[in-house]
């Protein structure tokens, strides 16, 4: 957004007076810019916190082949930026990790044209560097002794770590259902927690902090992730643009690189 | 004079400037409409289904009780602290009265990240605990109670110092010419002196301490039963079921309006 946050807060102000109901920042709404076949402004891109790495690459990537332009992101859980989408936050891109989340900003009516999946990721067991706790598959998630993070069950990464404990027939015993996948990973990078359920993209952007062990079930709890544009996003042409690097074999190649399937 | 009287004659006397007026009702608002927003949006229907669902109350009662414990916690030291620093006499004092508030003006999630560092399993005292006796504070409901004291003890601290202040201290002092110990004027003259100022610091103390959330899901995690409180709760449910987060956050304002309600003789009714 091009708005500092003071504006942000005044406006909240003046909306409270009943004076105005535009910011400050004047970012004009409705009406799309003549299409001109030069992209600028900024694009607003709410994403899954899994893609905060290879997103942020990309928005790089994408500022130096349209000068002018910005992404501004907001990495945080599905579950999170749905609500926010929902609550009316200007956005033009979102990212979610899960159909599910995607289908909740769609039902409101948020969306233009059909979500498309990018790509696919699969759970993987985190422990801090050395394994302290010596974890050595999914079962050792029932022991209680141990220390284990799981994500929530309210978000994308907590629904596909319930539906592998169903499948491995496993009832885990966790210690903290932490809000989303960066913060279960925080857990453990801080060695905090004795293992942990994340993406597998997680644990390669973690680097050498955390240690990752793959478990036979991860195959069948695969999580989809879809994009789309949004229908009130102020910078339409823009987010279209970025959608469309995303899903480019460049943006592939990125996302693959960071340990996503691709679709 | 009669009181009636003199409420009326005020506004004549101090001559507000008519153009403080408009801004003084913005401000009104600004403060009032996200409350009258909640009222409005709560579902009023559903409340009962919504508020004494099990989740709600586990939360509820896990709130209420890590509250009291830090404030039990944070007044079973911050006592001492504040009289050490209204009433010592020491080579930077006013750096230590300054380092105390640190934690007032401290981002919570700073506090949730510096207590890991302190007391997590790999923090500079907590490694020695856990290598020790085995014993890992974060994810326990021993961590929410930590962290709910950290941020809201200086709420304690200050009120009390305050009140000590307010405090002769040549009554210390009779009471020591009259043969009493240091620690029986402490008790039977100091204590009772700021029982109020300290009854107000606890309140506030608690308060704060129910509501922290920042170094609470920091530190403790959120576990439902263990580490979920009300402001986690209200959090986490915001994501699947706004609704249900706004019939919580409800029940958190009640609660928040009892406590306001129980200081009004102390802040609701204006000095004249």
């Amino acid at each position: 957004m091009s708005r500092p946050p003071c504006g942000t807060a005044a406006a909240a102000m003046l909306v409270a007076l009943g004076v105005l109901t535009a910011g400050c920042g004047g970012s004009s709404g409705g009406t799309p810019a003549a299409s001109s076949s030069k992209l600028t402004g900024t694009v607003t891109v709410l994403a899954a916190s899994s893609l905060t790495e290879s997103f942020t690459a990309l928005g790089k990537t994408f500022e130096t082949q349209h000068p002018g332009t910005k992404v501004q992101f907001s990495f945080a859980a599905s579950s999170e930026l749905a609500t926010q989408i929902t609550g009316g936050a200007p956005a033009d891109v979102f990212a979610s990790a899960s159909p599910a989340t995607m289908q909740q900003v769609s039902d409101d009516g948020d969306t233009t044209g059909t979500p498309r999946v990018f790509v696919r990721n699969t759970l993987e067991i985190a422990v801090p560097s050395g394994n302290p706790a010596g974890v050595t598959g999914l079962k050792d998630f029932a022991n209680k002794e141990l220390t284990i993070a799981l994500c929530a069950p309210e978000v994308p990464c907590g629904v596909a770590a319930t539906a592998v404990f169903k499948l491995a027939g496993i009832t885990p015993h966790p210690d903290t259902l932490e809000s989303d996948v960066k913060a279960t990973l925080t857990k453990v990078t801080l060695g905090e927690v004795d293992a942990a359920l994340v993406y597998k993209t997680d644990v390669k952007a973690a680097g050498g902090k955390v240690q990752g062990l793959d478990f036979p079930e991860a195959a069948k709890a695969v999580n989809d992730y879809p994009i789309v544009v949004l229908k009130n996003a102020p910078n339409p042409t823009t987010a279209a643009a970025f959608v469309a690097l995303v899903e480019s074999p460049q943006g592939q190649k990125v996302l693959s690189d960071a340990g996503f399937q691709l679709p | 004079m009669s009181r009636r009287r003199q409420q009326h004659a005020a506004p004549h006397r101090s001559g507000l400037p008519g153009a403080l007026v408009p801004l003084a009702v913005v401000g009104i608002l600004f403060l009032l409409l996200p409350l009258l927003g909640l009222l409005v949006r709560a579902p009023w229907r559903t409340l009962g289904d919504e508020l004494f669902n099990n989740e709600g109350l586990t939360a509820l009662r896990l709130s209420l009780e890590c509250a009291s414990l830090a404030t039990i916690l944070c007044a079973l030291v911050g006592v001492p602290l504040a009289w050490l620093i209204a009433r010592g006499r020491f080579r930077g004092k006013g750096l230590l009265r300054a380092l105390v508030i640190v934690p007032l003006v401290l981002p919570p999630v700073v506090g949730g990240v510096a207590l890991f560092t302190a007391f997590g399993r790999r923090g500079i005292v907590g490694s020695h605990l856990y290598d020790a006796f085995g014993i890992a504070l974060p994810f326990t409901t021993s961590a929410v109670v930590v962290a709910e004291a950290f941020v809201a003890m200086p709420f304690l601290v200050i009120a009390v110092e305050g009140a000590l202040r307010g405090v002769d201290a040549r009554l210390d002092e009779a009471a020591a010419t009259l043969g009493a110990s240091r620690w029986y004027t402490f008790r039977r003259v100091t204590l009772p002196l700021v029982a109020p100022g300290l009854a107000a610091g606890a309140v506030l103390c608690w308060a704060r301490a129910l509501g922290e959330f920042g170094a609470t899901i920091t530190f403790a995690g959120n576990f439902p039963g263990t580490t979920r409180t009300m402001p986690v709760e209200v959090y986490i449910t915001l994501q699947q079921d706004p609704t249900a987060a706004i019939a919580l956050s409800l029940l958190l304002l009640l609660v928040s309006v009892a406590v306001l309600a129980g200081l009004r003789e102390r802040w609701l009714t204006t000095p004249g």
